[in-house]
Formats: C-alpha cells, structure tokens, sequence
C-alpha cells in the first residue's frame, strides 16, 4: 500500500508541476487526435448527411459498413494501416510508418464511421422536419445537406466530441502503427501501457488522471451542447 | 401596383404565370382526394381558396407549385413545365412553416443565398422584407423563440424577400389568436397593395371576404364554384357553395 500512495503522490506532483515528458505525451496525444477529428469530421459530415438525404444504389450497403466499422477493433485498424505504409505496402514509399501521421491515419479511419452514423442519424431526424420546407424555398439536394448540417451543428458537435473519445483513449491502433517512440510517438494511452509494464506507476498514473480529466470535460461539454441544443432556439 | 422589395422586379418578366393545372387527380386508398379538371392562376389579385378540411384546398396549392406530383394531370407555369430555376420565383408559406435554427433576419437571408445573391443584397433586401413585416426589431432574435404569429410573419417575409412572382399562403392565420390574426391579414394586405398576386388558402368565410377578389369553394376534391369575390359571396350560385356561406357541413 505505501508503494501505491507514493505513486499517487508522484503521479499528482508530476501533474502540478507540469513534467517536460508528461507534458509532450499529453500534447502529442491532442495533437494526433484532434487533427483525426478534423480529417474525420471532414469526410463524416458529408458522407453522414449524403448517406441521409440522398438515394443512390448501394446507399443501404454504405450505410450498413459505416454502422459496422463504428466497432471496429482499434488493433485491426491499425493492422489495415500497418499493411498499407509498411515498407512492402502500396504507401511504403511514403515512408509514413512510426511517425505520427501514421497515427492520424488510424484514428480518422477508426472514427469516420462513429461521426458519419451519428450524423446520418441527426440529418435524417432533421430532414423530416425540413424537407418540404426547404423544397418549398426551392432548395437543391447539395442546400440541402448543408442547411440540414448547419442547423444541425449543436448535435453533431457531440458526434465529433464521441469521435474525439474514442480517438483519445485507443491504444490498439497507435501502438501497432506509431510504434511508441520516445519523444516521437509516444501517446498517453501507450505510455500508459509500456510504463505500467515497466513498473513506473507514476508516470503511469499521472497520464491515467490526465485522460480521466479529459473524458469528464469531454463528457461535461456533451452534455452542455445537449443542453444548448435542446434550447427553443435551438429545438 | 409598386413592389418595393425590388425595384428590378418592375421591369422581370414574369416566368411564372399564369399557372395552370390541367386533368388534375389524386387518389389516396381509393379516396379521390383531387379531381380538377382545368384551374388556373392568372395573378389578378388575391384568389382565395375555400372550404372545409379535406377539402383538396392545400393539395391543389402544392400541386401548382409543384411540391406535390399528381397521380394523373399537367401543371404549367407560364406555359412550360415546372422547373427549380423558376421555383424561387414562386413564393409559398406552408401551413405550418418551417423556420431555421437562425437568427430571424438569416431565416429571411436564406431565400437570397439559395438564389447565390451577394451577402450585403441579401442583407438589405432582408431588411426591407421585416420592415414590411414590422418585425425589424426583431432581425436579431432566433426566429423559433418568436410566437406563432410573429413566425408567420417571418415565413411571409421570407417567400417575398425573393420578390416573387406569385405568393401562395396555405392557412397563414391557422391556430393563430385575433390579433394575430389581424396583423397577418394586415401584412397580406399591404403585399396585395404592393401588387404581389396572392393564392390564399382559407377556410375561414370572414377571411376570404375580407382578402378576396375572386373566390374559389372547394368541397370533396373538386371545384364547386368560382367566381367574383362579390358575386360569390353576394349571390352563390352551387348548392354548396351556398350550403358553405350559410354555415352548413359541406362534405
């Protein structure tokens, strides 16, 4: 038990007085899962609104692989990247394997679907209530998609924030493609894992309420936009 | 007859009247709900559409403006088919209108956007549509935190603010109390006065004869008398339609 309390107190100290390494683990970490979040939105946002408001063959195929690949196994995505940008793959010559583009990489593949299913959902509950609305204003399908997105934008932002979870907290697909490199990939999540194997509980616990802290503000930002969302304003 | 939202519609041709609807059916589980012949909307004045509910009144409406495609029939506008380009020339305020999750003066912009006219157009020929609408003071506020009646308004000023050729309302004053009532038909009017043609669904009598120059009873899907506003209300000439004045079911 007292090795556990000096690591808590550790690990909290470590968090106080701002550690250099901790710190660059953090910063790597937001920096690699926000920039999948972007590129993730990016490609989510249209592909979820076209997938709601559009009819073309093979949109219930589409629609049915987005909603599988919302549970897919971070270590299979970063298998599936590892294959691609490997030396031996088709991106080899790009020479992106173990770096934290790699990273990116995985993560918006990993949660492309989670924002394009949620705003397939939101766009398509909207879009009854705006269609011959917006037909009656002599709108195409392309206005469309970006009005219902737009008005939508205080409940899709809670899609983008569960993307943002689920990227901050993978260790699967990070590990296999970025590899855990000190001072070049190395994330919280998979400093977490090498740390705790090495016995360096504090580093280890440190990260640990760092990631807690940033699920309960993710959480809290949620439920606010919900709140927001939820306004007459808004509703 | 001076439209003021646009000075250039003075000189537009029109693209969309008259509208004409041609051989017109419906049929929904074996119910005719739609069985017109021949109608048209020439755009002398306001023509009023009465009758009771299930009348046919709001289906001959969308079917005109082409939101709603007939079983069976022809709609032209301005002798050609109905076409998007030319949709935005045709004003229509739904029933139950639709407001954005806007700001009420980016609700009135919208119209403009869609038709790819320049931000500060859009903005001061938003501003002329609210002012008409008396709701300037408001340009700032969320339009779905508005009453019921100001959202009409809103939805009005949104049809015209393209200056539309046409404006089709469909029960612009329903569920809406006395006064609200009385200061939508006060902005009605003044579109009138400003030379908008109006197509006004209603199937409130003392409505149609305070907006009505020509009136038109719908009862069962069909036509059942057309005529002169003062003629109509004054002399009816069907048996429903004099059935319908007097405050009788119509079926």
């Amino acid at each position: 038990m007292p090795e556990f309390a000096s690591a808590c107190s550790e690990a909290l100290r470590l968090v106080a007085t701002l550690d250099k390494g901790l710190i660059e683990i953090v910063a790597l970490s937001l920096r690699v899962s926000l920039t999948a979040v972007l590129l993730a939105a990016l490609i989510g946002l249209p592909l979820g609104a076209l997938l709601a408001v559009s009819r073309f063959p093979g949109r219930g195929a589409v629609t049915l692989i987005v909603q599988a690949l919302m549970g897919l196994p971070p270590v299979v995505a970063g298998l599936g990247v590892y294959l691609m940008l490997s030396k031996a793959g088709p991106l080899g010559v790009l020479g992106l394997l173990y770096t934290p583009a790699a990273m990116i990489i995985a993560q918006t593949i990993l949660i492309v679907p989670i924002i394009a299913a949620l705003t397939k959902q939101t766009v398509e509950d909207l879009a009854l209530e705006y269609g011959e609305q917006l037909r009656a204003l002599g709108v195409d399908a392309l206005g469309a998609m970006q009005t219902l997105l737009w008005d939508a934008r205080h409940s899709l932002s809670t899609a983008l924030l569960a993307g943002f979870g689920r990227a901050i907290a993978e260790v699967g697909a990070v590990m296999i493609v970025g590899g855990n490199i000190d001072h070049v990939t190395r994330t919280m999540t998979t400093a977490i894992a090498l740390e705790t194997s090495k016995g360096n509980l504090p580093l280890a616990l440190g990260l640990g309420i760092v990631l807690m802290t940033l699920a309960v503000a993710v959480t809290a930002l949620v439920a606010s936009l919900k709140a927001t969302a939820a306004a007459p304003a808004h509703a | 007859m001076l439209k003021v939202i646009d000075a250039s519609g003075l000189t537009a041709p029109n693209e969309l009247l008259p509208i004409r609807g041609t051989a017109l059916r419906i049929e929904r589980a074996g119910r005719r709900l739609l069985d017109c012949p021949a109608f048209e909307v020439s755009g002398d004045g306001t023509l009023v559409l009465l009758g009771p509910n299930g009348a046919g009144k709001t289906l001959l409406l969308k079917v005109l403006a082409n939101l709603v495609t007939p079983d069976a029939g022809i709609v032209t506008w301005a002798g050609r088919a109905p076409d998007r380009a030319r949709a935005l020339k045709l004003g229509f305020v739904l029933q139950k209108p639709v407001l954005l999750r806007r700001s009420t003066l980016a609700n009135v912009m919208y119209p403009l956007a869609v038709a790819g006219v320049e931000k500060p157009e859009q903005w001061s020929r938003a501003m002329r549509a609210l002012r008409l609408a008396g709701l300037e003071a408001l340009a700032d506020t969320p339009a779905r935190v508005l009453s019921g009646g100001e959202q009409r308004r809103v939805a009005i000023a949104r049809a015209l603010v393209t200056d539309p050729d046409v404006l089709f309302l469909d029960e612009p004053t329903a569920n809406l109390d006395p006064a609200a009532t009385s200061a939508v038909e006060a902005l009605i009017r003044s579109v009138k006065e400003r030379g908008y043609p109006v197509v006004l669904v209603t199937h409130d009598i003392g409505q149609a004869r305070r907006l009505a120059d020509e009136a038109v009873l719908m009862a069962g899907g069909r036509i059942a008398e057309q005529g002169a506003a003062d003629r109509f209300f004054a002399a009816p000439q069907s048996a429903e339609a004099k059935a319908y004045l007097a405050g009788d079911i119509v079926l």
